[in-house]
């Protein structure tokens, strides 16, 4: 919005006659915002929680990015034994990269020749926030939620990713406390990368399943 | 409890539409899919929604679907499934 500078231009504007009303904060905040920044304010004055805690949780929320998730598939792909482990328990799993689940199941989903998945979250905005961080605003919407599950190949044609009719498209709606990651297939033509140079082929998409990870041209 | 349901168990998802929150996507309700494993036991969402205990847990096993049998006028393959994680007491064997 451009009445920022105007707003502070005015903000020491002693409180006479004509002086601007207060700006409201630029941000637009919903009900379900001041209901949470409600909350907050109780916590704290209630000796519940400290702002101090507050700022380390989003602090730590903030260094979980998708570089993690990626992390742990090349890993998948260099190491047969972790997985072995990884699809068996991904909980378990992810403890070797120093992650942890809390109150939800981590359950990872491989891609094969045969079958490609992707992950929705139909009710809510589930998501494995532990392992990928904070989830893109698209994977929250209606259209993404509504359309995945009713019209997936058209979904992922949109986000550039077309598959052959006889490879099954498997839709995971998270309905419940699991929160699914999508083990990419290892693309061709990365048979000499090293785990880090693989590490960075591997995109949020294509753990979310909407994409699947390239190997550079050369 | 007392339900039980093993990998491979043809299952249809009762088809009602009680009040409140109800993790079993009304899309699913009424369809037949088919038990691919069984996650554990959880505390039911759908009394920890109102404040109480979510107790006693109820199993959770993820079902799969034929695309075809959620939407009758599906245009993908007819190969393509979808999974959703049912609570035992929204599952009856078939």
């Amino acid at each position: 919005m451009t009445n920022h500078a105007h707003h502070h231009d005015h903000d020491h504007a002693p409180a006479h006659d004509h002086a601007a009303p207060p700006q409201p904060d630029e941000k637009i905040h919903s009900y379900y915002q001041i209901l949470g920044l409600a909350m907050k304010e109780l916590l704290i004055e209630k000796g519940i929680v400290t702002p101090d805690e507050i700022r380390r949780m989003i602090e730590f929320r903030d260094s979980i990015t998708p570089a993690t998730g990626a992390a742990i598939v090349a890993r998948a792909w260099t190491d047969p034994a972790y997985k072995q482990r990884l699809l068996a328990d991904g909980s378990e799993a992810i403890r070797e990269f120093g992650l942890d689940m809390g109150g939800t199941t981590l359950v990872v989903v491989e891609n094969t020749p045969a079958v490609h998945n992707v992950i929705v979250c139909t009710l809510c905005s589930c998501y494995p926030r532990n392992v990928l961080g904070l989830p893109p605003s698209w994977y929250k919407s209606r259209e993404y939620r509504a359309r995945t599950v009713r019209e997936p190949r058209r979904v992922l044609a949109e986000f550039g990713t077309q598959l052959a009719a006889d490879v099954e498209v498997r839709v995971h709606d998270s309905t419940a406390d699991m929160r699914y990651l999508v083990l990419p297939m290892r693309p061709a033509g990365s048979e000499n990368m090293d785990a880090a140079e693989l590490a960075d082929l591997v995109t949020r998409d294509c753990m979310i399943g909407v994409a699947v990870p390239k190997a550079p041209a050369c | 409890m007392g339900r039980e349901f093993s990998p491979g168990t043809r299952v249809r998802v009762r088809e009602d539409f009680p009040f409140g929150h109800i993790r079993t996507p009304v899309y699913v309700r009424g369809k037949e899919g088919v038990v691919m494993r069984r996650f554990g036991s959880f505390p039911n969402p759908e009394t920890l929604a109102i404040g109480r205990d979510g107790l006693p847990k109820k199993a959770l096993y993820e079902v799969r679907f034929r695309q075809a049998d959620l939407w009758p006028d599906y245009q993908g393959a007819l190969c393509d499934t979808l999974d959703a994680d049912i609570y035992e007491h929204w599952l009856e064997q078939v």
